[in-house]
């Protein structure tokens, strides 16, 4: 069985990790992407979190996490022969990705150009901070400066405080997967149509109309002249928000319309035995949501995040319980489903990471290989494409390539 | 001009809430025509409007802009066509409605099922059971067909029948005890739906994944998406970090996960606030900094005018500037307050540092980037006569072929006529009877 992809080849020409992510879900899905990196390779090898915490180019969680699946071909496209290597690779491609910096492509003498004129059917895709061209073009970005700029950062957290942004880089790898549909497109749009697209995607911009909650803020305010401010998702009335328990904290939404259900939910107590709490008004009553959260607490202090949850099931309430990675990476159901999936990697041994991201029947994820390590396929990539072995020594010899002896 | 990538390709969508309703908008634009099935009975939360199909005029002269503000200040008869949570996800899309839990709505389904390629749905478990549309009875009217699933937590194990928005599932997968402020509780975070938009672009690419399969086999597919795993891919080096080295993560606020590797400081820093005002009414000012590495550092230390404290050998390097962050946080808020952010952010780039302001909602639409790209685009409602604002176009564009909005939001049971009469060869008599008997509606039920 292979993924819905093996027919593909891209050239990915893509580093750090929006770009990453978007060719890692071809190559997970069976594209053969070829990652072509600089010499020293892909910066994010030089980022943690490292296999024993000490930086090494080939122990990087970062790289190993966003590259599984891809053959590493390392490039000096500033030479002759690096460049000469890139258009042999390029003649056998259905798609290339890239992240340089607006003009770099270019100024390499490889740009979406000299690429239509080569070989019209294929496409480029083009992902960077502000697009190739704005204002902002030569701006640089990180996944704070983007997600604060485009993102809906602004209205996260605190009125007192400053605004606060997710986890690491998941802005960036939101815009990545909505990078990974502007691929499927043009690649679609070159094979069905013969015609190669030059699709300029901009991390800002997925996020200024797409991604999460930015678009419907700024809809808002156009309607009604109302900005949406800070504010935090502490407990608001009753069974509604995030609440501490026995063992940590439950995002909890038992509320409204559900709060039919909560002496269910509650297991009966005595003290909900009052007819009042069957008006729907209660629950905008100070008063009895203070009386309500005085016994409610104590109900959660006594009870686990699981307990919780369960109890929520059974109810139908929406609930998350706040788990934190160990729970996570613990937890019997995720790994009943197969969530977790083992590499072997030849500098870190055994290494377990999230596997598929979603299941299809047919051409189903499959990891073939872990991230590569840098060069690992140069020799290999370069005599599919018809260098003999000599010519692949005189590449490196002239620093044109660099292969993983 | 070429056509759409997806030109040609017609989805049969059931899904709703944020991540549903997101991924046949990136379809949609990609060109295909996306049937979206509605039904005047059935209110599905999160999907047109909050909290239900009438809102009292009272309700929104108060509250975020994003929940409560209508145009004109009037939610009208039929706010579910212009809510401004949702407005933006039914672009280029196409409406109709049906009841499908009677028999004679099902099998009308049936028909839409038979010329549609794929067929999507992100309710419950036990949603599309109880209803009888399962993959078997789909392939029963096209056996060629795609039909994607994407419960909160998958079709198996002991959380399958979980309720879930994104925000309770990324809870789940960790994302609350990683995000927001340091040392801070959870319940100071927002809700926010970063799950919802992960899943919807993985939706339409899964869908696509599978055309493309399709077109050169022969054979659809089911595809089951557990919004939860799928959320994993944000939090990866956390999950990587205890994979590889048993470290548990917690919440670090704006800095940077790779503060060890050079990435300091990295943090949001007060400007000068517009006015006289401050975050109650949205004049606060802030800009968003991360220093990239040691080179990013001097630009940084020259646009502040290289002050003797910046200057201090041990922030020289990015293992000293990590160790040193609080000093660092401290410094750079006592200089940017005295700065426009604007000012500063323009400043600060050409010096070559990442840096932005913080934008809220009410400075989107005149940014210079943001006009530059054409990103809103002032359009009218079909339906409804609100008057004209700037709608989002789509995330990308492919220069030869004829994108953009080519259709405005779509109003409940707008294209009734195009799929009952066009679509489904219904004539006029059947037409009276279906909108008779209730299928038939561009308002929700006054029942509901």
């Amino acid at each position: 069985m292979t993924g819905p992809l093996n027919d593909v080849r891209v050239l990915d020409l893509t580093q750090h990790v929006a770009g990453p992510y978007a060719t890692k879900l071809f190559a997970d899905f069976g594209a053969d992407v070829i990652k072509i990196e600089r010499p020293g390779g892909d910066p994010s090898r030089r980022l943690g979190p490292y296999q024993g915490g000490t930086p090494h180019p080939e122990k990087s969680g970062t790289f190993f996490y966003f590259n599984t699946n891809k053959r590493s071909v390392v490039l000096d496209l500033k030479t002759d022969g690096g460049r000469e290597a890139f258009w042999r690779l390029f003649d056998r491609a259905d798609l290339v990705v890239e992240s340089f910096r607006p003009g770099v492509l270019e100024r390499l003498g490889v740009g979406w150009e000299a690429m239509h004129a080569r070989r019209a059917e294929v496409p480029l895709v083009s992902i960077s901070n502000f697009g190739q061209e704005s204002p902002y073009r030569d701006y640089r970005g990180s996944d704070l400066v983007l997600y604060a700029f485009a993102g809906e950062m602004y209205s996260t957290g605190l009125l007192e405080r400053e605004p606060v942004k997710m986890y690491g880089t998941a802005a960036l790898v939101q815009s990545g997967s909505a990078a990974a549909t502007a691929m499927m497109g043009a690649l679609m749009a070159g094979r069905y149509q013969g015609a190669g697209q030059h699709v300029d995607f901009s991390i800002a911009d997925s996020h200024l109309v797409g991604v999460d909650r930015r678009h419907a803020t700024v809809m808002g305010h156009q309607f009604s002249g109302r900005k949406t401010l800070r504010s935090p998702g502490a407990a608001v009335g009753m069974l509604n928000g995030v609440f501490p328990c026995k063992d940590g904290w439950v995002d909890l939404q038992g509320g409204g319309p559900r709060f039919v259900r909560a002496r269910e939910f509650l297991g009966h107590p005595e003290w909900m035995e009052d007819e009042k709490w069957d008006d729907p008004a209660i629950q905008m009553n100070a008063d009895a949501i203070e009386e309500f959260n005085a016994w409610f607490y104590l109900w959660l202090s006594e009870r686990t995040k699981r307990e919780i949850w369960e109890a929520a099931r059974k109810v139908r309430f929406l609930c998350g319980p706040l788990f934190t990675i160990d729970e996570v990476f613990a937890d019997p159901n995720f790994r009943a489903r197969g969530f977790w999936t083992l590499a072997q990697h030849e500098a870190m041994g055994e290494v377990e990471l999230p596997g598929r991201p979603f299941l299809m029947s047919e051409t189903p994820w499959e990891l073939r290989r872990p991230a590569p390590l840098l060069g690992e396929h140069t020799a290999e990539v370069l005599a599919e494409a018809g260098y003999g072995a000599d010519d692949i020594a005189a590449l490196a010899a002239a620093g044109a390539a660099e292969a993983r002896s | 001009m070429t056509a759409l990538p997806l030109d040609g390709v017609r989805i049969l969508d059931l899904s709703g809430v944020w991540a549903g309703t997101f991924s046949t908008v990136l379809l949609a634009d990609l060109g295909a025509e996306v049937l979206k099935q509605e039904n005047q009975f059935v209110w599905q939360p999160n999907t047109r409007a909050v909290p239900g199909p009438r809102i009292p005029a009272a309700m929104t002269r108060s509250g975020p802009g994003w929940i409560t503000g209508f145009p004109n200040g009037d939610p009208g008869e039929r706010p579910w066509n212009y809510h401004p949570m949702f407005v933006s996800l039914y672009r280029n899309k196409r409406s109709f409605t049906l009841d499908i839990r009677r028999p004679e709505g099902k099998a009308m389904l049936g028909r839409l099922a038979a010329i549609s390629d794929a067929v999507l749905e992100n309710s419950a478990v036990g949603t599309m059971e109880k209803l009888g549309i399962t993959w078997e009875w789909l392939r029963e009217q096209r056996e060629d067909i795609i039909f994607l699933r994407a419960p909160g937590y998958g079709l198996t194990g002991e959380y399958r029948e979980a309720r879930t928005m994104g925000a309770h599932l990324e809870g789940t997968m960790g994302h609350q005890i990683l995000r927001g402020y340091a040392g801070g509780d959870p319940n100071t975070n927002s809700g926010i739906f970063a799950a919802d938009y992960i899943a919807a672009a993985q939706i339409a690419l899964a869908l696509m994944m599978a055309i493309w399969h399709r077109n050169n086999t022969g054979r659809g597919q089911f595809i089951e998406m557990a919004q939860a795993e799928n959320a994993a891919a944000m939090f990866a080096q956390a999950y990587l970090n205890y994979s590889l080295n048993g470290e548990v993560e917690r919440a670090i606020g704006n800095r940077s996960i790779y503060a060890a590797d050079g990435e300091a400081p990295c943090g949001v820093y007060p400007c000068r606030p517009a006015g006289d005002g401050g975050a109650e009414t949205g004049d606060d000012r802030w800009i968003a900094i991360t220093v990239t590495g040691d080179r990013e550092w001097e630009a940084l230390r020259g646009v502040m005018g290289d002050p003797d404290w910046a200057r201090a050998p041990e922030l020289a390097t990015g293992e000293g500037r990590a160790a040193r962050q609080d000093l660092l946080d401290e410094r750079l808020a006592a200089w940017t307050v005295g700065f426009a952010d604007m000012d500063l952010f323009a400043r600060l780039q050409a010096a070559g540092v990442a840096a932005a302001p913080v934008l809220d909602s009410s400075r989107v639409l005149d940014n210079p980037h943001a006009q530059a790209r054409g990103l809103y685009v002032p359009r009218e409602l079909v339906r409804e006569d609100i008057g004209v604002y700037r709608y989002p176009r789509p995330l990308y564009e492919f220069p030869d072929s004829q994108g953009g909005i080519r259709l405005p939001p779509v109003a409940f049971g707008q294209d009734n006529e195009y799929v009952y009469r066009e679509l489904l060869g219904v004539g006029d008599e059947e037409y009276q009877r279906l909108t008779d008997e209730g299928h038939i509606a561009t308002a929700f039920s006054d029942t509901l």
